[in-house]
Order: C-alpha cells, then structure tokens, then sequence
C-alpha cells in the first residue's frame, strides 16, 4: 500500500515532464475534436491516431492516447447539450435534460454541470483503480490457464446476460468476432487456418481495422441515413455562470455518488458506459422528488448520466491493465497499443513495467484536471467545429479513418477491408447486433483459445478443469450465473408474482 | 443537403427481410468457417486440439444462433415495418460509392491525390459549393495531412503518379 503511494508519486513525476504535459494537453485537445465529431469516437480515434505514437516511449504513447480517451468523453457532452446530438452513445442520456436547458437558455450551467460531474465520475474511478488494481493483479499472478479463460468466460457472458439487444444476437456477434480473430496462423500448432488461400488473409483480421471501420465508417453511414441538421444553441460559458453553478452543485451529491457506484460497477465488469449513463439516469428519476420534472431540463438530469458515463469509462481500464481483459471497446484498443509497443498486459505489468502502469494512474489524474480546465474554457471553439457542414466534415473523417487504416500495417489492402467492416457495421447496427463484443471477441480471441486449449491439454479434454477448484469454479459459476441473469430475473420476478395474483 | 421528404407516403425495404439477409449472410459465414476449420483439423492430435478445433465449435455456435434468430426475426416482424426510407437510402448509397471508389483509387493514385478528389467530389455533389471552394479544401486538406504525418510524426502514406512527378 505504501509502496503504491510511493509508485504513484513517481508516475506524476514521469507525467509532469514537459515533453508529456505538451502530449497530454495535445490529447485532450484532440480528444475533444474527436468526441464533438459524429462518427469518430473514442475507440476509433485512438485506433486511427495509434500509428503516430509507434516512435514513442510506451509511457508518452499511453498518456497522449488516454487523454484523447479523456477528451472524447467530455466532447460527447458537448454537441449532446448544444445540438442535441450524442456525439458518443454514453451522452444519449445527456441530452435529455442537458438540451432542454440548452433551449431555455441555460447552456452555461448544463456544461459546467455535465463537465464537472464527468470530472469528479472519472475520479472516483481513478481512486478505484489506484486502491483496487494492485491488488487485483497481484491476485491474478498465481492465475494458470483454466483461470485465465474463465475470467475471459466470466467477461463475455456477462456480455450476453446485461446487453439490452437480443441475447442470440450478442451471441453471434461475439461468436463472429471470435472466428474472425482465429483466421490466419494458430499461434499453438503453428498451422495455417480458415485462409483458403487468400495470402491477405495470412496475418488475419487486425481488431484494429475493425474497429475503424464498424464505428468510424459505420457511424458515418449512419448520420447520412438520418440526415442531420446541425442547428444549435450558442455556448455562453464564463466564470460567473461556472461559479454559480459549483455552487449549486453540492446538492446533488447524493446523485453524484451513486452514479459513481453504478459507473465503476458497470465500467469494470464490461457492459460498458452507455448502460451505465441509462441506468443511472433512470435510477436518478425514480428516487428524485422532482422526479417527474426530469426532461424538462433539470441539473440533476445532467449530472447522474455524466457521472456514471465518465466513472465507467474510466474503471474500464481497471480490468484491461490488472487482468488483460478490457472492459469497454476503446480499451481494447488501449490494449492493442500495449501490445504493439511490447508490454504484455496483465498482472505482470505491475511488477515488470512499474513506470508506465503507474505514469498511466497519474496521468488518469492529472489529465482530467486538465481536461476540465480546457473544455471549460473552450467550449466556443469545439462547438464551432460542429457548424462547419457535414459535406466537407464528413470526408475528411472518412480519409482520417483511411489512413488510420492504412498505418496500422502499412498495407492498402486494409483500407478495403476497413470499408467492407464499414458497410456491414451499418448493417448489424440497423438489426440491432450489438459490436463492442464481437470488437472484444477479435482482440481477446487468441488469449482465449489458447487458454481453453492449454487446460484442456492438462486434462486430457475434459471440461471438468474448470471446475477443479474453488476458484475457477466459482469464476466459472459466476459467468454462468451472468450468462442466464435475464432467465433468472424473469423467473424470480414470477416466483414472487404468483402468489400476488 | 437534408432531403427528408415530409410527404405522407414512406416507402422503403421491409426490416423484416433486410433482418432476414442480415440472418442468412451470418449464417453463410458460420459455414465457411466450419468449412474452414474440418480443412484444418478439428480432432486431437498428438499436441492437443488440432488447429480448427476451436473455431469449429465457434461456427457451430454461430450457425445455431442464426437460427433462432431468423425463427424470432419472423416472428417479431410483420414486414409492415421500415428499414429505412429509399430517400434516406440514397443518402447512405451517395456516400458509400464515392468511398468504395476511393479505397480502390488510394493504392493507384496514392493518399493524397485520391483524398484531395474524395473531399472535392463531396463537396461538389452534396454540398453544391462553388469550384474555387471546393478547390481550395480538396487542395489545402491534403496538404496539411503530408505536413502533420510525412514531416511531423514521420509516418509515410501510399504515394502515386503525382508525388512522384513532384520528387516527394
């Protein structure tokens, strides 16, 4: 514990050099442009900006490309409040109340409200992650491969038991990312599969390039389809309004705190931000005095989806560095980087790479510090970004996510790959295929494989190893418990029905 | 550039049999990868589970799902609902081609050239500005582009005819 604090000290004199500062502000900035932009979000912007970071320490990469993680989720805020247009799919729930506020003129107070809940979400999550993270990963050092695949099992049913689309769907869509993740060479025999030849197909699917393509080029097709007008309310913001506003919001706290729970909770196991912001809007509603105000433009209405949005993306990143599993899309993509700068992520991060684990913490601090100052000062011009029209906007975002494709392997036949993602994107988003799993089925398919393979080696094929202690068997039973938990709901809420009727 | 018509009459594809392709084209995958994998091996050898055995069993799970998703997509769809209107469409089809036939051009003509035409077509086709703009973005974009990744980041893109003629 101590030596912890310790640690964290030096990461905040790793990330207080000036050559990181400059990277974290240039972050945030980029983050935010991201975030206000339709069809480039947090997962694909960093996939399409990792290229530029190949030359760098891996300790400068992971701040410049968390920060624009930061950035982007302040940007969705943003264009949610004054257009009524969730840049991200976390701040749906931001405009119900935030632009209604917008409308009577209280622009002001709605951005400072969902940037400074966002802030202190995105803090609680942080000290989450300094507390717990350590520990997690020195609890997973003594995990063998029976472990290590239940806890990928364990991640990818709680997948399919919390997502709001069609259970079969989510299933399909994972299982797809899986097959896509084994085309190409097995990494255990050695032996070429499912490339029929094509020598393209050699080195498989890049997760990377699908993740460009299903959310950036997708995205894209999807705003056409809905033919956006950009109309919206001009942003006064300055500090009177910001004080004002502070002032009022102590209030809330209660809100705020149990937004930060319900974020952690959902960030960590991966349902991801935007069930996070959903919910706790919802929950915030119901348990609200006024709660039948809530629509009509009420703070409270701001604050509990902005907190719970920017606490669950952060705490996704608490899992993906101790244990190796991403919670969220864009921290598979973090992930991704990890790997192409040589770290291996997991709990021997801890223990082998102190400097850049504990640069990461800090810098999950200093930049959303840094982050509030700078969207608080400079809404006008991030807003203005949005005015300029989607016909020029729109293909330069398209040539953005071309050449993040391209630079992943230097390779042109990606970029084709990258639209083919694109068009089926569209497609399954239409129909209601949920795609951060089969992005997280891509990235982990490999690890997870071949830790089902290596158990069962051990046991000469039977499923029973992973039921061979009580550790595996309760990760296991927990997965199970997720994988059924629509089934299980429904049939605790009948049990309890019957008697009433 | 909006063309939502506000016309009474909405037509469009069903999202029933738009779910259905959906459905089928999954399924169509899940067999090529079973396909895949019986090439590959999907039995044990001597060093464990041969190399297809585990996207066997993930196709398997694929071509199952499918099923019961198609039997709910028939079942949940009158085929009276919408996937989109056909003036809505078009939008998406408008953006689509142009973008088809820039990735195809990126590796003949190279980034910048076939970017700077991408941007300028948009323009010109959907946003209906005057030439001197249009020219002025198509030309300005890439050329920012070269300056931030060629010079700044160091990270070269395809060239084509043009960078070479330039000596770049």
């Amino acid at each position: 514990m101590i030596e912890d604090i310790g640690n964290l000290f030096h990461g905040f004199a790793v990330v207080l050099q000036p050559y990181n500062v400059v990277l974290m502000v240039l972050g945030i900035v980029l983050g935010v442009i991201i975030g206000v932009l339709p069809g480039l979000g947090g997962a694909n912007g960093i996939a399409i900006l990792l290229p530029l970071t190949f030359s760098m320490s891996p300790t400068s990469a992971i701040i410049m490309l968390s920060c624009i993680y930061w950035g982007a989720l302040f940007g969705g805020a943003i264009t949610s409040v004054l257009f009524n247009i969730p840049g991200e799919p976390w701040s749906v729930a931001t405009t119900f109340d935030g632009y209604p506020m917008a409308q009577q003129g209280k622009a002001g107070e709605a951005l400072t409200a969902a940037f400074t809940s966002s802030f202190f979400g995105a803090l609680f999550a942080v000290i989450v992650i300094t507390l717990l993270a350590p520990l997690v990963a020195s609890f997973a050092l003594e995990f063998g491969p029976p472990e290590i695949f239940s806890v990928y099992f364990l991640a990818f049913c709680s997948f399919v038991g919390l997502s709001k689309e069609p259970p079969f769907k989510t299933v399909a869509s994972m299982m797809i990312g899986f097959a896509l993740g084994s085309v190409g060479l097995d990494q255990m025999t050695g032996q070429l599969r499912l490339t029929f030849g094509f020598p393209e197909l050699l080195s498989g699917f890049d997760f990377l390039i699908a993740v460009i393509g299903l959310f950036g080029i997708g995205e894209i097709l999807l705003t056409m389809e809905e033919g956006l007008n950009f109309r919206g309310n001009t942003a006064k913001i300055n500090p009177k309004v910001v004080l004002q506003t502070w002032a009022e919001l102590p209030r809330y706290w209660m809100t705020s705190l149990r937004s930060c729970v319900i974020g952690c909770w959902m960030g960590i196991s991966p349902a991801g931000a935007t069930p996070a912001s959903f919910m706790s809007y919802g929950i915030a509603k119901r348990v609200a005095k006024n709660g039948n105000k809530f629509g009509t433009g009420v703070i409270e209405g701001v604050v509990a989806p902005e907190t719970a949005a920017h606490a669950a993306g952060t705490s996704a990143l608490l899992p993906m560095l101790s244990l190796g599993v991403p919670g969220s899309p864009t921290a598979a993509v973090l992930l991704g980087g990890l790997l192409i700068w040589g770290l291996q992520p997991g709990p021997l991060l801890f223990v082998e790479q102190k400097d850049f684990v504990w640069g990461l913490i800090a810098s999950m601090y200093l930049g959303n510090v840094v982050g509030l100052i700078i969207v608080l000062t400079c809404v006008p011009l991030f807003a203005a970004i949005l005015r300029v029209p989607f016909s020029i906007i729109g293909p330069i975002i398209l040539v953005m996510c071309a050449i993040g494709a391209y630079t992943v392997h230097n390779n042109t036949f990606d970029v084709v790959m990258m639209m083919v993602f694109g068009v089926a994107g569209y497609l399954l988003k239409k129909t209601d295929y949920p795609l951060a799993p089969l992005v997280l089925a891509i990235v982990l398919g490999d690890k997870a494989e071949e830790g089902f393979r290596q158990s069962l080696l051990a046991s000469q094929g039977s499923l029973s190893v992973f039921f061979s202690n009580g550790l595996v068997g309760s990760i296991m039973a927990l997965g199970l418990i997720a994988l059924f938990w629509p089934l299980i709901q429904d049939g605790w809420s009948r049990l309890h029905a019957r008697p009433a009727t | 550039m909006s063309e939502s018509s506000h016309s009474s009459r909405r037509a469009g594809p069903s999202h029933r049999s738009v779910e259905i392709g959906v459905t089928l084209s999954i399924a169509l995958l899940a067999l090529i990868g079973i396909a895949g994998s019986l090439q590959a091996g999907i039995g044990w050898a001597a060093e464990g589970p041969r190399a297809g055995f585990f996207p066997f069993y993930i196709s398997l799970i694929i071509l199952i799902s499918s099923g019961i998703n198609l039997v709910n997509a028939m079942r949940d769809f009158s085929g009276r609902e919408l996937f989109a209107e056909w003036s809505q469409l078009r939008q998406v089809v408008s953006v689509v081609i142009p973008a088809t036939i820039y990735v195809f051009a990126v590796p003949v003509l190279g980034m910048y050239v076939s970017s700077g035409l991408l941007i300028a077509a948009f323009m010109k086709w959907l946003g209906r500005y005057n030439w001197l703009v249009v020219l002025a973005v198509a030309i300005v974009v890439p050329v920012i582009i070269f300056i931030f990744f060629e010079r700044w980041f160091l990270v070269p893109l395809p060239k084509g005819p043009l960078e070479d003629w330039l000596g770049l």
